[in-house]
């Protein structure tokens, strides 16, 4: 089965058609750009890319896998309601996974590490990762300096936000068409109907309720 | 042809549906999910929860319309969607999905602008659109346009050049008491008010002002100094006779500089759209006026007036029938486009 993989959770903006197939996850073509104030332009057009890399048409896809963050909220949505749309047009199941996971599946050599990309505030988005990979604390979102505060056991560090931190740095900085789909394997081959697609802001929105009337006479 | 159309500008999510076959589009579906109560206890739309709404909101909208249409993804001939001006966040949730379906479906895209679609919309209700004067005023913009065709270039004659006359009405409502969005209750309000009960300013209407602009700060800024010397003094507010006297302040600015325009610009016609354009008063007075000035005026029912996705479905079908060039994949989402641009392309 062909599927499309989508993230825009990262200053990436990542889109890549991989092969499913009953033993392995074999990308196809992968098509990123990098500008973070650009998703909503690149995205759809780096979507028929990658379709075109792969010598398919956009209703051969199987299924879509969309990285749901955490991510800087424009960016992330971008992406999001892109594969939502897409999937509900063409007919396919839609997964979301979480993009610091995703990242997680192409990180080689032994664990436990952390995956950190930038939550722009000053701040950082996330994960812990054991020895096999799993998820075991996150995702959160705080200063980098807390985040070292708190003596993890990881001996490195991956996503665009790994350098600085002290750990050594291994790749990917960002999700890769083949790690957003190797997380939902599982669930795509066996035709499991994917939960509803919800992003991972993990922040509020900034939003105030007004206080007491401001005078405008002069006392 | 059938379009589709998408309108995510503000804080409700549009999507609707239109058949355009023969002189005028016809409505088939206008599914609106609003996030208006999320925003009531923050006194005024908060961009990042009307973009979350929106996001959750959208797919359901699309399949909604499409049932409520009675038309299938195959029928569909064209996705317009509203490119601009707007929030940046919400309007990009809009635009990405309407770039998805447009290139699922395999149809052309049209990145529209959203006054001319709250222009366009009045042809579902009433047919072709004669040239005319048209008045847009909502929470988000006050203008004046010179439009020769529906689907064509308009000419701004003005605008506001401070409040929106809708942001006006939820400032005063908030100092009255009254509830978001403050439009509908300043207008149930004020019914029971005198207009003439106090004389508020008609912002920039001196002999040397511009003649089609508009200006609301300082009539805001007369209604809370009034109000605030009532309660320095302990007397009680007259909510109504505050409402309805600021009302028609508003309302006759409004439509004195839109009559005006109309005859300076030789129009028959004059039309009103916007969310304040489903205010009670507004309509009365506008409607006296242009009996007075010899002008037609057409207003769409206040469900077609407020936000919505039929709207940008109209402004998609007359220019899917008129030949106009499709939007490119890549088309930005601009917050300030200009209203000269009534098309992305
Ligand atoms: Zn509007």
């Amino acid at each position: 089965m062909h599927v499309l993989a989508l993230d825009t959770a990262t200053p990436a903006v990542t889109a890549g058609v991989v092969e499913l197939t009953a033993d392995a996850v074999v990308p196809r073509s992968v098509h990123v750009v990098h500008d973070p104030r650009k998703h909503a332009e690149l995205l759809m057009p780096g979507v028929l890319a990658a379709c075109a890399g792969a010598g398919i048409a956009l209703r051969e896809v199987g299924a879509v896998v969309v990285g749901a963050g955490p991510g800087p909220f424009t960016g992330l949505r971008v992406g999001m309601v892109t594969a939502a749309a897409l999937g509900d047009a063409l007919g396919v199941p839609v997964h979301g996974v979480c993009t610091l996971d995703a990242i997680a599946a192409d990180v080689a050599g032994p664990g436990p590490f952390v995956v950190v990309t930038d939550a722009r505030r000053r701040e950082v988005y996330w994960a812990l990762y054991d020895g096999s990979g799993a998820r075991r604390d996150g995702p959160h979102v705080e200063s980098p300096a807390a985040l070292v505060g708190r003596g993890l056991p990881a001996v490195a560090a991956a996503g665009g936000s790994a350098p600085g931190l002290g750990w050594p740095v291994r790749e990917p900085a960002a999700p890769s068409p083949r790690g957003l789909v190797a997380v939902a394997a599982a669930a795509v081959r066996a035709g499991v109907e994917p939960g509803p697609l919800e992003p991972l802001y993990l922040r509020r929105p900034d939003a105030a309720e007004p206080g007491a009337r401001k005078k405008v006479s002069a006392r | 042809m059938i379009v589709v159309g998408i309108e995510t500008s503000c804080d409700e999510t549009g999507v609707g549906v239109v058949r355009h076959d023969g002189a005028a589009p016809e409505l088939l579906a206008n599914e609106v999910a609003s996030s208006v109560d999320e925003h009531a206890r923050f006194g005024g739309v908060v961009p990042e929860v009307a973009s979350r709404a929106h996001l959750q909101a959208m797919v359901p909208a699309v399949r909604r319309a499409l049932a409520t249409a009675g038309v299938t993804a195959r029928d569909v001939d064209a996705v317009a969607v509203t490119a601009g001006p707007g929030l940046t966040g919400a309007l990009l949730v809009g635009v990405a999905a309407a770039k998805a379906y447009a290139t699922a479906w395999d149809v052309p895209l049209y990145g529209v602008n959203h006054l001319a679609a709250h222009v366009a919309v009045d042809t579902l209700q009433h047919g072709p659109l004669p040239p005319c004067l048209a008045l847009l005023v909502s929470g988000g913009h006050s203008s004046l346009l010179d439009v020769p065709d529906v689907a064509g270039p308009v000419t701004p004659l003005g605008a506001t050049i401070d409040d929106a006359a809708g942001e006006a009405f939820d400032k005063i409502a908030r100092l009255l008491g009254l509830p978001f969005p403050g439009g509908p209750h300043v207008d149930r309000v004020a019914r029971d008010g005198d207009p003439r009960a106090i004389a508020f300013p008609r912002g920039l209407t001196g002999p040397r002002d511009a003649p089609f602009d508009f200006s609301f700060s300082g009539l805001k800024t007369a209604v809370a100094r009034h109000v605030e010397a009532l309660e320095r003094a302990g007397t009680p507010v007259p909510v109504a006779d505050v409402a309805a006297s600021f009302q028609e302040a508003v309302v006759d600015v409004l439509t004195a500089k839109a009559v005006r325009a109309a005859r300076e610009r030789g129009m028959e016609t004059l039309l009103l759209g916007g969310g304040v354009a489903a205010n009670s008063r507004l309509r009365a007075l506008a409607q006296e006026r242009c009996d007075v000035a010899g002008l037609a005026l057409r207003v769409p029912r206040p469900g077609l007036c407020t936000d919505n996705g039929a709207m940008v479905a109209a402004l998609g079908a007359h220019l899917l029938v008129s030949g106009a060039q499709a939007s490119p994949l890549d088309l930005p989402a601009d917050s300030s486009m200009p209203v000269t641009e009534v098309l992305v392309s």
